[in-house]
């Protein structure tokens, strides 16, 4: 699903964010990034989507060349990709059902697949009943929800999610985790960087620690590896 | 590196075109004073490209009616008798080049002077102290001075005039009038132009998260750009209404006054119709143009897709 063989990524100001990484990602399985502010893991993930394009090095997803993408290809890479952030990323002026809707009405669906496709996943996330309502007036728990409904709404073969607990309480968090757990058993693959030790010590993933640009430590069902 | 032509990996469907333009027009409710100053600019500039533009082409006009008008005078000596001057009559009117040759005997040029100038001069009855002449006409304007320069090689001629100089004053006149309106006109077109991709840079800054969000799931580059383009093209367009609506007035109400007392005399100003047509299509293409052209320059500023 996702290969990288001597990723190498520097930015204009002189910073090098990936020394050579090196990382092979089979279709379906729920990694865990982990590792310090700073350390490459951002990067790393931001790559996955193309928003960073490595200096140098090889890199597929889902068997697209990200480093030879051109711009105008990088559509439908992301129509392969669900992501999800910290920040859940919806419109305000938007309801519930039409943020979730967006996705599919900018890659120009059908209206008749739009709604079938939308109600079903805010049915899976548990949102059907808040349908009309606007982010404003749900919890940071639900926004999160329509945010992981929109990701994954267009069914993508991996989501990609950087820190999406970040602004969440412990409670909410493993609700959360849940949905995550729910869409790796249908098969897609998760990549999630997080910070939340008490996740990854107890939802048993495998995990990916970088530091200095560099895997340091990629062990299945690992733990966390750092403390609070 | 940033791409700016297409990538569009499938053809627009209908439904998102119409979408595309909700967005467009919403926007322009949502910038409310920002849209009025750029169109307020775009008005102003294409008033007066419509107006330099139907005075240009008058102008023009003048002068070809003026040029078309352009007559050789030609001055038969006093030594000539009749057979002299019907002799000089043959050889203008097969000379190549000369499409018609009046005649006219020097009583007859008193009397237009008198008529013209007043009774004092009918005193010259007594001795009229002017030419026969022949009134010539090149077949092409601009061959005047060639024929006129024949002409002069005739024997049995006194003098031969066709206003040389007047004419090339006219035109370079009307160069120079040209040249300068281009420069304003064209200063004016690019304030114009910066106040649309300043507006359109408003709408763009205000959408900023819903633009990150159509590019993450994958929307086309295109369908990101489109609503911005439509609303630089409403600036454009709203901006083109009053101009087209005033130019169509003021030159309604100049044929109406002017045509009646033209009528018959040499010079005559261009018809209603088709001028205002055509002015009007200009100002409604440059409209558009520069609203489109406007949105194009913050597109590519903001939108490094």
């Amino acid at each position: 699903m996702i290969q990288m063989k001597n990723v190498y990524k520097k930015y204009p100001n002189g910073i090098v964010a990936l020394n050579g990484m090196n990382v092979e990602i089979e279709q379906g399985e729920f990694v865990y990034v982990v590792g310090p502010s700073g350390a490459g893991k951002s990067t790393f993930i931001k790559m996955m989507y193309r928003e960073e394009r490595p200096t140098s090095g090889q890199m597929l997803v889902d068997g697209i060349d990200i480093a030879t993408l051109k711009n105008k290809k990088v559509p439908l890479l992301r129509r392969q990709i669900g992501v999800v952030f910290q920040d859940f990323k919806l419109l305000p002026r938007l309801n519930v059902y039409e943020n979730v809707a967006f996705a599919l009405e900018v890659i120009e669906e059908s209206p008749s697949k739009i709604r079938e496709r939308v109600m079903k996943v805010l049915d899976m996330v548990g949102l059907k009943h808040k349908a009309r309502m606007f982010p404003t007036e749900l919890s940071g728990g639900e926004q999160q929800r329509v945010s992981i409904a929109r990701s994954i709404v267009n069914r993508p073969k991996v989501v990609i999610a950087d820190e999406p607990t970040g602004n969440l309480d412990p409670e909410t968090s493993l609700d959360i985790m849940n949905l995550f757990e729910q869409i790796n058993a249908s098969g897609t693959t998760i990549l999630m960087a997080t910070h939340n030790r008490e996740i990854v010590n107890t939802l048993r993933h495998r995990v990916i620690a970088i530091e200095g640009g560099l895997i340091v430590r990629d062990v299945a069902g690992g733990d966390y590896g750092y403390e609070a | 590196m940033y791409v700016m032509w297409p990538e569009v990996t499938t053809a627009m469907k209908p439904r998102t075109l119409a979408r595309h333009f909700r967005e467009s027009l919403k926007s322009l409710g949502r910038n409310g004073w920002m849209t009025f100053a750029s169109v307020s600019a775009v008005t102003v500039t294409l008033l007066l490209v419509g107006v330099f533009v139907m005075i240009m082409m008058n102008l023009n006009k003048v002068a070809e009616d003026l040029e078309n008008d352009v007559e050789i005078k030609v001055f038969v000596s006093l030594e000539a008798d009749e057979t002299g001057t019907k002799h000089i009559e043959r050889i203008i009117t097969d000379m190549p080049g000369v499409e018609s040759v009046d005649f006219s005997t020097k009583e007859e040029e008193l009397t237009d002077l008198v008529l013209d100038f007043g009774d004092e001069l009918s005193l010259f009855e007594q001795s009229n102290p002017l030419f026969d002449v022949f009134y010539v006409k090149a077949s092409d304007p601009q061959q005047t001075e060639n024929v006129a320069a024949e002409i002069a090689k005739i024997g049995n001629i006194q003098d031969v005039e066709y206003g040389e100089g007047k004419i090339q004053k006219l035109f370079e006149f009307l160069n120079t009038g040209r040249n300068v309106g281009l420069v304003l006109i064209l200063a004016l077109l690019f304030t114009a132009m910066f106040l649309i991709s300043n507006t359109i840079r408003i709408t763009i800054v205000a959408r900023r998260r819903e633009i990150e969000i159509m590019k993450l799931v994958g929307a086309t580059n295109w369908f990101v750009r489109i609503p911005f383009i439509l609303e630089g093209m409403w600036l454009g367009l709203l901006g083109s209404i009053i101009p087209i609506g005033l130019v169509a007035a003021l030159y309604y109400n100049i044929t109406e006054f002017t045509q009646p007392k033209l009528s018959g005399e040499l010079v005559q100003i261009l018809d209603f119709t088709p001028l205002v047509y055509q002015v009007s299509a200009l100002i409604l293409v440059m409209g558009v143009f520069i609203g489109i052209w406007g949105s194009f320059m913050s597109i590519r500023k903001f939108l490094r897709v």
